[in-house]
């Protein structure tokens, strides 16, 4: 992607991952136009399709049909053409598990091309060495003798099943690594994954009776700040958080949001160079989780100070009678400058902003359910 | 024996709605289907060799829930895949 600093050109495509399959949002320069091309797999479900930033022209989508087993699909030319993968991610044969769908892809470090992780529902990790052909389970996960009391059984997933995300790898260290699960919590492994121990204290479980166990959260979306890598934020089931290593103990940033619209969301997204700047899509989590826009005025709110106080913005965006819902896959930001941010809705939608979330213009209407929006 | 390929698995067979195939068993059958259609086996059972939901074998005309269903030449075997979701 090419960018002139300090102008607004930036091209962009944004991957759109939804229910029905996937869809490309391709901007001018400006980042006033788009144009929308796909669908691709069509009828597919696809969870996720991330670009390979090492190489630009890599991309994986994870994807399933109603009917058809889980598996991964690649292109080496930036979504022109795709194959699928030769071993898809699964559990061993006797492990008494099986991946309903592979949930979330992140490529390896800088330093490591080809490696990529996927992570699954029920929740699995997964890697692979030659750019997503075959996968293999990373074992110091999977068959961790804490594993079942870290992740609970299936009742305590989301709806669409518990689910392995939000894989972080250290820039500075390939060996160490963060995962998010829900349920579970945040986990952290400094031997490129040959053991784990979590990482949650601070963070609050209002579900559970301990009011601040070991394990056992609902992380929505964990972020790894690019630019500054020991610090880690969290859009969490209980409000957001934050945490600056080797700190072993979150603190909670999602206080300072206005009481009347809360800290509970699904997505969250992170400025790409300014580690104190992020963005996150508030939604109803009163009485019986409604999950969608508080009054049914969505807005984005921004912090520029690491979440000691928030902005909404919701210039562009309807005033009122829209029910959004946006989950954790779908909002994400570019490397532009200034910064573009984007999301897409349960009622798919994708909206764009190219003033670092200042104001909003919906790019694309009428597409399936999204479940993941990226930046290529 | 004969093999009738349901739509949805058609992308493996080049769009043959009929292949060729041998085995013993449904599990035999589907591992030379996979031989033939690389993938394929792993859409239909799970990596714990159970035949995925969504998914029936019918061995002339007649539902086999068993993947050690054994099954001959002069066989004819459909797969397939029942509708699911909205």
């Amino acid at each position: 992607m090419g960018q002139t600093k300090g102008t607004r050109d930036h091209r962009v495509t944004l991957l759109v991952s939804t229910r029905k399959g996937l869809w490309l949002a391709q901007g001018d320069p400006a980042r006033r136009s788009w144009r929308l091309t796909g669908p691709q797999f069509l009828g597919h479900i696809v969870n996720h399709c991330v670009a390979d930033p090492r190489d630009g022209r890599v991309v994986l989508a994870a994807a399933r049909t109603g009917h058809l087993g889980p598996t991964v699909f690649r292109s080496p030319d930036r979504g022109r053409t795709w194959q699928e993968a030769k071993q898809p991610p699964a559990f061993r044969e006797g492990a008494g598990r099986v991946v309903d769908h592979t949930f979330w892809l992140t490529p390896g470090h800088a330093s490591m091309p080809g490696v990529w992780y996927a992570g699954t529902s029920p929740q699995g990790l997964f890697r692979s060495d030659d750019g997503g052909a075959t996968w293999r389970g990373v074992d110091g996960f999977n068959d961790h003798p804490q594993r079942k009391a870290w992740c609970g059984g299936d009742q305590d997933g989301t709806p669409d099943g518990p689910k392995l995300h939000s894989i972080l790898v250290d820039p500075r260290d390939a060996q160490h690594m963060y995962i998010g699960m829900s349920g579970g919590g945040v986990f952290e492994s400094s031997d490129g994954g040959a053991d784990w121990r979590p990482l949650n204290r601070g963070v609050r479980a209002d579900f559970l009776p301990d009011p601040d166990p070991e394990y056992g959260h609902d992380p929505h979306c964990v972020r790894l700040h690019p630019a500054l890598p020991e610090r880690l934020y969290q859009q969490n089931h209980c409000g957001i958080f934050r945490i600056d290593r080797p700190a072993q103990r979150w603190d909670e940033i999602g206080a300072a949001m206005p009481k009347s619209v809360g800290s509970i969301g699904f997505p969250m997204v992170l400025h790409p160079r300014d580690p104190d700047t992020l963005w996150v899509f508030p939604m109803d989590g009163s009485k019986v989780w409604p999950r969608v826009s508080p009054g049914g005025k969505p807005a984005v709110y921004r912090s520029v100070n690491g979440g000691r106080s928030w902005q909404r913005h919701a210039k562009g965006l309807p005033k009122r009678h829209a029910w959004l819902t946006v989950k954790r896959q779908a909002m994400t930001a570019d490397a532009g400058d200034p910064v573009g941010v984007y999301f897409g809705t349960t009622s798919g939608e994708v909206w764009a902003s190219r003033d670092e979330g200042r104001s909003w213009k919906c790019i694309a209407a009428h597409l399936p359910h999204i479940y993941a929006v990226e930046t290529m | 024996m004969r093999v009738l390929i349901p739509n949805p698995l058609r992308s493996y067979t080049a769009e043959a709605s009929e292949v060729a195939a041998r085995g013993r068993t449904l599990d035999e059958l589907a591992t030379d289907l996979d031989r033939q259609y690389p993938g394929l086996r792993f859409r239909i059972i799970d990596e714990q060799g159970s035949i995925r939901p969504h998914i029936k074998f019918f061995v002339n005309r007649l539902q086999v829930r068993e993947l050690a269903g054994p099954v001959s030449d002069d066989d004819e075997v459909m797969i397939v895949c029942a509708l699911s979701g909205g």
